[in-house]
């Protein structure tokens, strides 16, 4: 399973765009020169946003509006480098201002208990849904669509006049929001979020912001998504998993976690918690884990400076242990392994896998019968060695 | 006694012609499944080791009597797949595959629903069901359960799956069914499905439920555990220590705006009376004292 994909705000409205809805013009910038110039083409006034992986931009100084090209160089020149909740910002979205008379809120998302789309929408936008839906509930209006009906003009409209909209928005916005449905299903989103969108005061229905989430699961009958991954904010071990293929995500201790499946991964992250150790990181090295994978996932856990011990905890259901036991050799013999490594192997073909591992052991290579006694080993080995 | 599948179901492999496909149903037949054909509307009329193959699941009900069927197809077949078992007639469906699109999974279950209402799907992207001694569908290595009861048990991470019949095993506990339900957004049989099919079934007298974190699926389960079933249960949500807004592999894992996070699940768990482990193993000692009170 592929982690899904975050397009930037300046992607989402490319995305939206591609489905027909109105969005503003503009260009992106990654220098201030740029931002200069993309102003100087587009015309003042304009607005000036950081294009980050995360919400709080306006509070944090990232999105400003710039009246002159001499604006637009001051508060590029702020914006480019600041850290957003821990996002640096290194690109800028230049788009036309526009005027705002009101501004809504709408989405679509899977709701997962009821296995239908959700479609929200709130004639208070601008603000975050969770604050709305926690102070004044009923100011959200929501549809559920059945997925192997979709969404009809009926349903559309009689979803949108319960949001209470400004009247004159209401054939633009029922107009906007099947188009949005149709960005989400057909595009594969895990979820689409226009926030805000706006009337303008010439009685306009306009998209002013875009958040997009793509399932990576879909990319195979969308090969433009490519395009979206080199955006992905990762840091530089998660980087480094992900170019082998690998499901990483870095956490701050000192105990390599290696695993097949996504609940094992996870369930063995508990368990060094438990027992008094740090993990380092969460990998799931996924079913047919062969000598190449297992290789990868020891050579990015090598890399993690942080890392004292290495738990490698398989239960094989599609993964053979021969092949675990041969990856594992293999992987020694390809990758300098400096840390300890406490293995435990289980499931199909077990017995075979611990037979081939025997003459290989040694204080470097240890293998543990249970879950809990190779973790309490390997945070031992961790603490040992720090 | 048994949930969903027993000795006498007989299954199609739609897939046996690929690597996967052939590996586990070969590896189910050994284990004495009924696997009474494969699909493969290329190879029609050739044979996987003594299992006929047909064009597609209307052939292969005709030919043998196929009540259930196993989906290894790739992810951009499935959709596909899941229709064709559907208009064969077949009443149970287990797709092993991964990797199905989201979009696709909640349309074809809502389609079941509306037009195919008899229709059982288990998963996408689940280990498969195995009923020790009787039926083996999908993935899990045969050997690690133990036929016979007295629990039922019902995951939704593939792993931990094969880890808590390991856990019952070494404490030579039985198992009447175990059922994979898979960690995908729209699971085609939920939690409460399972736990109303082991509350039903008289050879079940106890049940363990191993959850993740995210989504609220287990709070579901523990308001129909409180409410409606009367057989012991013992749990695990796995995740326990999870940082919130990392996506753990699943889509399903992750925590996100304080929602999905194991000690909420733990709580509505624990409120519904079910005994909760802090690790599989701990979840397994949990249901042997369970066992010993029966």
């Amino acid at each position: 399973m592929l982690p899904a994909v975050d397009l930037f705000e300046y992607q989402g409205k490319q995305f939206f765009k591609g489905y027909g809805m109105p969005v503003s013009d503009g260009e992106v910038a990654f220098s201030v020169d740029e931002a200069v110039a993309a102003a100087q083409r587009l015309g003042t006034p304009v607005m000036v946003k950081a294009q980050v992986h995360t919400g709080g931009r306006g509070k944090a100084g990232g999105v400003k509006f710039a009246a002159s090209v001499d604006d637009v160089q001051t508060h590029a020149s702020n914006i480019l480098g600041l850290d957003i909740n821990g996002h640096v910002v290194r690109r800028l979205w230049i788009e036309k201002a526009s005027d705002i008379s009101e501004e809504y809120y709408a989405s679509f998302t899977l709701d997962r208990s009821a296995k239908k789309h959700l479609g929200m929408l709130s004639a208070e936008g601008g603000v975050e849904i969770e604050t709305v839906a926690a102070e004044n509930p009923d100011a959200i209006s929501k549809v559920l669509v059945d997925p192997a009906e979709g969404l009809t003009e009926e349903a559309a409209r009689a979803w949108v006049e319960g949001a209470n909209l400004n009247p004159a928005a209401t054939d633009q916005a029922v107009e906007i929001l099947r188009k949005l449905y149709v960005a989400y299903t057909e595009g594969d989103a895990d979820l689409v979020e226009i926030n805000p969108l706006i009337l303008t005061p010439e009685g306009r229905v306009h998209v002013l912001d875009a958040k997009v989430t793509l399932d990576a699961n879909a990319v195979f009958r969308h090969e433009d998504y490519a395009q979206y991954d080199e955006t992905q904010p990762r840091d530089e071990r998660e980087e480094a998993a992900h170019a082998k293929g690998l499901q990483y995500v870095g956490l701050a201790g000192s105990v390599g976690v290696i695993a097949n499946g996504a609940g094992l991964a996870m369930s063995t992250v508990d368990v060094v918690n438990q027992v008094g150790g740090k993990p380092a990181n969460f990998l799931d090295i996924g079913g047919g884990a062969n000598a190449q994978v297992m290789a990868n996932a020891l050579e990015v856990i090598n890399n993690d400076p942080d890392v004292r011990a290495i738990f490698i905890n398989i239960f094989g259901g599609i993964t053979r242990g021969e092949e675990v036991a041969n990856g594992i050799i293999g992987a020694l013999d390809a990758v300098d392994i400096e840390a300890p490594i406490v293995l435990r192997l289980d499931g199909t073909n077990a017995a075979e896998g611990r037979e081939i591992l025997a003459p290989h052991l040694n204080e470097k290579l240890v293998m543990e019968p249970t879950m809990l006694d190779a973790a309490r080993r390997a945070v031992a080995m961790a603490a040992a060695a720090s | 006694m048994s949930v969903f599948v027993n000795k006498d179901t007989k299954v199609v492999y739609q897939g046996l012609t690929g690597s996967q496909g052939r590996y586990y149903g070969m590896l189910n037949r050994d284990y004495g499944t009924n696997v009474v054909a494969g699909t493969n509307p290329r190879k029609a009329g050739t044979d996987v080791e003594g299992v006929p193959v047909f064009a597609n699941c209307t052939e292969a009900v005709a030919a043998t009597g196929a009540n259930a069927s196993c989906i290894f197809i790739p992810a951009p077949g499935v959709f596909d797949a899941v229709m064709d078992a559907a208009e064969a007639g077949i009443e149970f469906v287990a797709c092993i595959t991964e990797g199905v699109p989201a979009h696709d999974e909640a349309r074809f279950f809502n389609m079941l629903k509306r037009d195919y209402p008899g229709v059982r799907l288990l998963g996408p992207n689940c280990p498969g069901i195995i009923t020790p001694g009787e039926c083996n569908i999908g993935i899990t290595a045969g050997h690690i359960a133990k036929p016979g009861g007295p629990v039922g048990i019902v995951s939704r991470s593939g792993t931990l799956t094969y880890q808590a019949l390991y856990e019952l095993q070494q404490k030579d506990i039985g198992v009447t069914t175990c059922v994979g339900i898979g960690g995908d957004p729209v699971p085609g049989t939920s939690f409460i499905d399972c736990l109303e099919a082991f509350e039903a079934d008289p050879d079940t007298k106890a049940v363990m439920m191993i959850g993740e974190i995210g989504g609220s699926a287990e709070e579901e389960a523990a308001a129909f555990i409180k409410d409606n079933m009367s057989k012991p249960v013992s749990s695990y949500i796995a995740g326990v220590t999870a940082p919130p807004g990392k996506k753990m592999g699943h889509a399903g894992a992750i925590v996100s705006g304080g929602k999905g996070t194991a000690a909420a699940k733990m709580d509505a768990l624990l409120d519904a009376g079910v005994r909760v482990g802090l690790n599989p193993t701990e979840a397994g000692e949990l249901m042997a004292e369970i066992v010993a009170e029966l």
